[in-house]
């Protein structure tokens, strides 16, 4: 049996993985990750648009500061967010951003001066202050008061990721590239590390650590139509709900983008909208302003994506062979600012659709895009069920986006939650009763286990295809479990899924071929995505309410009465076809921010019973410290002693000078 | 929108080899597949995959052109699979691995561990002095143009298109590459990255840098990004020679 030792196992080489096996490697303790692909061609690549950080520099983002941010992603979220969380992550975002700065990002830059942008569809001249000049620049997003969105063009994601993969390869932190976990290894109590399978030879070994943490991204692949890489088939949420005691929180909460590539599903950057692109219909005519006065094409995402599919029902979609969508128009732009600012687009449109975006407008139609359920940990990135278990970027429910993530907040995550985590897993790692003594019989029977389901495909006798359960199971997560839901055709999925969940147990393999064996790697993953599939159908049937981007066409109403609780779900026995699901109460006797108006889509909602109360609190408190928003917002919430020493403090601007 | 195909019969012809199992040999082996609308190599490839043969091994993961993964010869030329659409091909496409990258297994090649080994060779991060800086003070301004420039360079993907293409790194198993070469260029223009002339010659000033390349400039043509690879390792070359004589 090959054992390899290590402090910290970090699962998944993404800008999560690789920001937090840095912090780590850094306090002193060996770090080791794993990854499916070498870590720069992580989903983190593929960011397009930019990170959120509340720097403040460009004149539209002038009076932007934690205070802003923290209510744009609290009134995203739904109220679904744990505010604790959103306060540390407001905080730490402008310093991750300068740290990137140091790194080498080669972020946009302010230029002094006059500039043309379009705003509402106007072309607007707007001038930049001398003293930002030279300084990160900010673009416009949706669901934000002020420009916040720092970028790279629109390569964002690149940039920042070939600069952590530097950082980490700077630091002789190693990359196991091409070995996929299988299983964490645990007693129920304790988690030692995990079951590796070496995608190249077909090996299996163990990989034994102090700390265990999952940034195994997202899970789009389980539905049809996606943005989401291929690798992101959500194996890290999968195993930690294996355990049966680590938990999955709100995995029915499920975001899709506005402009998904149509038919082929690849994104397009919400820059584009923030830029001034507008969304049009059939007729050429712009209809956003006739849902969302307010935000028009930059309302949230869960917001912008119902309106599109709505304005199509209403039999304005623009039809084709492969189906109806609509059209995102960016020519007002200019050829310019597109060969610039947006050349992914350009080369997107130009490779995949034959189009110029810079003369043509390009066809969109909502997709999946974002998972904002996952491995439930408490505020510090620890499971609160499965000690030495830690989580954290896309992979994580820690939970900042709560039931809908705002567009630019996830990279930003990423890298704060490595910040953050990285140093809880070293003070983890630190403190000599966490050493793990390995029990090596566990460590045998998890290998020997993994071993025999392998073993069961080729020689079990099965007869199921595991790509045509596969197919089917993301038809039914696109048909079924999508943006408008109903209670019937949630139950029906859920039946369905169940079904498909005991027929993948009997699959078998065409191919034994050594090594690699794609045909295998799809079929032990199918079965794990069937169980999170079935997650999300059966998390989404039980919640009666619209909340976030989980949108019940028949209680279309969000019902703090009842819902505001995070979904945890569990998966306890390998015979089950079913999670159980347990209920986490949010208290709003302890937000800063008390559910209301989200300031975009629907006005109606049933009040919690201590909203009331909270509310004249939260106003006499703020009433108190009117002239000193700091002071202000420790009596609201205080969250500063979450943050590690080094990430507390204030954040310099050019109109909050130190 | 791809509405003219008249779905035609493409043929692929796929060279095979397994290096995992014993006794396997390299072979082409052609598959039949019916053209659908939209149809780039990536969709081929699955529906190959999942309808007509299990264990034929290939790299995707963004199916977007932006990650690097599927770079593969497609009619003898290095360019990405994924955004390669096949109504712009004949109906006979043949597809081999990228040559120099150790063969996984039939058009999957080991990239990651060849761009892992020319960035430790390279040291390509930014060398910054160890002092610190205070994460909560504004950042450094950097001139606007100087960070497109930069950014400019920084696009590369890492599909080692340019490194199959390239004749020296054929021969020369230790050659850092165009996009070796293009990386020194980028940290170079980096005034965040505090080396010197001299300390790049260390890294480049030899025949597995700069004075291996023979300047052909296939790398050039094929680097799907349209890195300006010309202009830099000529640049590079003539700086590096100055600061060699110096
Ligand atoms: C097209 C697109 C554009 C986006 N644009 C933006 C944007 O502009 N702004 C923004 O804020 N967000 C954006 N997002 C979201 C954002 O990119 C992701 O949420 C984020 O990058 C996720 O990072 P991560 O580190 O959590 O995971 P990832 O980058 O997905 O990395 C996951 C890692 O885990 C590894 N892995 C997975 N399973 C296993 C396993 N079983 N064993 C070993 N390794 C494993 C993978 O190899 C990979 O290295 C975008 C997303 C998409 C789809
Ligand atoms: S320089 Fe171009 S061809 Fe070479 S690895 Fe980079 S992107 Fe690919
Ligand atoms: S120009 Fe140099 S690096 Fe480029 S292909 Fe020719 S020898 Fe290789
Ligand atoms: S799959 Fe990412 S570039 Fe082709």
């Amino acid at each position: 049996m090959k054992i390899i030792h290590t402090d910290v196992l970090v699962i998944g080489g993404g800008l999560a993985g690789l920001r937090l096996a840095i912090g780590a490697k850094r306090r002193g303790h060996d770090a080791l990750i794993l990854s499916l692909v070498p870590a720069k061609r992580s989903h983190s690549k593929a960011a397009q648009g930019g990170m959120q950080a509340s720097l403040g520099n460009v004149v539209k983002g002038q009076g932007d500061n934690e205070d802003v941010h923290f209510e744009d992603t609290v009134r995203g979220s739904d109220w679904g967010a744990d505010q604790d969380v959103v306060r540390m992550f407001v905080n730490t975002a402008p310093k991750a951003v300068r740290e990137l700065a140091a790194w080498g990002v080669p972020w946009s830059r302010v230029r002094k001066g006059d500039r043309e942008v379009i705003i509402n569809g106007q072309k607007v001249t707007i001038t930049e202050r001398d003293e930002a000049q030279g300084l990160v620049a900010q673009r416009d997003f949706g669901g934000t008061k002020k420009w916040r969105t720092c970028y790279a063009a629109d390569g964002t994601g690149h940039a920042m990721i070939n600069a952590v993969a530097d950082q980490a390869i700077a630091d002789s932190i190693p990359v196991h590239e091409r070995k996929e976990a299988l299983a964490l290894i645990h007693d129920g109590g304790r988690c030692y590390g995990a079951i590796v399978r070496d995608l190249i030879t077909g090996e299996l070994s163990a990989y034994v650590a102090s700390a265990t943490a999952i940034c195994t991204g997202g899970a789009g692949r389980v539905y049809r139509t996606t943005t989401n890489a291929v690798i992101c088939e959500g194996m890290g949420h999968a195993i930690a709900m294996e355990t049966g005691v680590a938990a999955l929180g709100n995995m029915e909460a499920v975001q899709f983008h506005p402009t998904g590539i149509f038919p082929a599903g690849i994104l397009v950057t919400e820059g584009c909208r923030g830029d001034g692109g507008l969304l049009k219909d059939v007729d050429g005519h712009r209809f956003m302003p006739d849902y969302e006065p307010e935000k028009k094409e930059l309302a949230s995402r869960d917001v912008v994506s119902r309106r599109m599919e709505e304005h199509i029902k209403k039999g304005k979609g623009v039809k084709s062979r492969f189906g109806e969508h609509l059209w995102l128009d960016i020519t007002l732009l200019g050829e310019k600012h597109i060969h610039t600012n947006l050349r992914e687009v350009w080369d997107i449109c130009h490779y995949f659709l034959g189009v110029d975006p810079v003369k043509e407008m390009i066809p969109v139609k909502p997709a999946q895009h974002y998972t904002m359920g996952g491995v439930r940990t408490d505020a510090t990135g620890q499971s609160p069920a499965l000690k030495g278990l830690f989580s954290a970027g896309e992979a994580s429910c820690w939970d900042m986006h709560g039931f809908n993530r705002l567009g630019g907040n996830s990279v930003a995550e990423t890298v704060v939650a490595g910040m953050i985590v990285g140093e809880t897993i070293a003070n983890y790692c630190d403190d000599r009763a966490n050493e793990p003594s390995i029990p090596t019989a566990l460590v045998r029977e998890f290998l020997e286990r993994e071993q025999a389901k392998l073993t069961a495909f080729t020689k079990g006798g099965g007869t199921e295809d595991a790509s045509l359960i596969k197919g089917e199971m993301q038809d039914l997560m696109t048909t079924k479990v999508g943006i408008f839901r109903t209670g019937a055709d949630l139950e029906e999925a859920v039946d369905k899924l169940q079904k498909l969940l005991v027929r993948s147990r009997r699959i078998g393999l065409r191919s034994s071929s050594p090594g690699a064996n794609p045909e295998l790697v799809t079929a032990y993953r199918v079965q794990r995505m069937l169980k999170l599939a079935v997650t999300i159908a059966y998390g989404a049937s039980v919640r009666t309410e619209s909340r976030g981007a989980h949108f019940r066409s028949d209680y279309p109403r969000r019902n703090d009465a009842e819902w505001l609780k995070r979904t945890l779900a569990t998966w306890k026995g390998e015979s089950d076809t079913l999670p159980t699901l347990a209920y986490e109460a949010l208290d709003v006797k302890r937000m800063e921010l008390p559910p209301g108006w989200r300031g975009y889509g629907a006005k109606d909602y049933i009040d919690h019973p201590d909203t009331p109360e909270r509310q004249k609190e939260v106003e006499a408190i703020r009433a108190r410290h009117a002239d000193d928003r700091f002071a202000m917002q420790a009596a609201l919430l205080p969250y500063e002693h979450l943050l590690p020493p080094g990430l507390r403090g204030r954040n310099e601007r050019i109109d909050e000078r130190f | 929108m791809a509405e003219t195909n008249n779905h035609r019969k493409l043929r692929f012809h796929i060279l095979r080899y397994n290096p995992a199992q014993p006794g396997d040999e390299p072979r082409i082996q052609t598959y039949e597949l019916e053209e659908a609308p939209g149809m780039t190599l990536f969709i081929a490839l699955t529906e190959l995959r999942e309808k007509l043969d299990p264990s034929l091994q290939f790299d995707f993961v963004c199916r977007a052109g932006i990650c690097g993964s599927c770079g593969m010869m497609i009619n003898g030329r290095p360019s990405l699979a994924c955004r390669t659409v096949t109504k712009d091909l004949e109906a006979d496409i043949s597809l081999a691995p990228l040559p120099v990258f150790e063969l996984i297994g039939d058009l999957s090649v080991n990239t990651g561990k060849w761009m892992r080994g020319m960035s430790e060779t390279l040291e390509t991060w930014v060398h910054m002095p160890e002092t610190q800086r205070d994460l909560k003070r504004i950042e450094e301004a950097m001139d606007p143009a100087l960070a497109e420039e930069i950014y400019e360079l920084d696009r590369c993907i890492e599909c080692g298109c340019c490194v199959s293409s390239c004749g020296t790194a054929r021969m020369r198993e230790d050659f850092v590459g165009a996009v070796g070469l293009n990386k020194i260029a980028r940290f170079r223009l980096d005034p965040r990255d505090k080396r010197t002339d001299a300390d790049f010659y260390e890294l480049v000033g030899d025949d597995n840098g700069v004075f291996g390349c023979m300047s052909l400039l296939a790398c050039h043509d094929v680097c799907p990004k349209n890195l300006p690879l010309q202009t830099q390792i000529a640049f590079l070359r003539r700086k590096m020679v100055t600061t060699g004589i110096s």
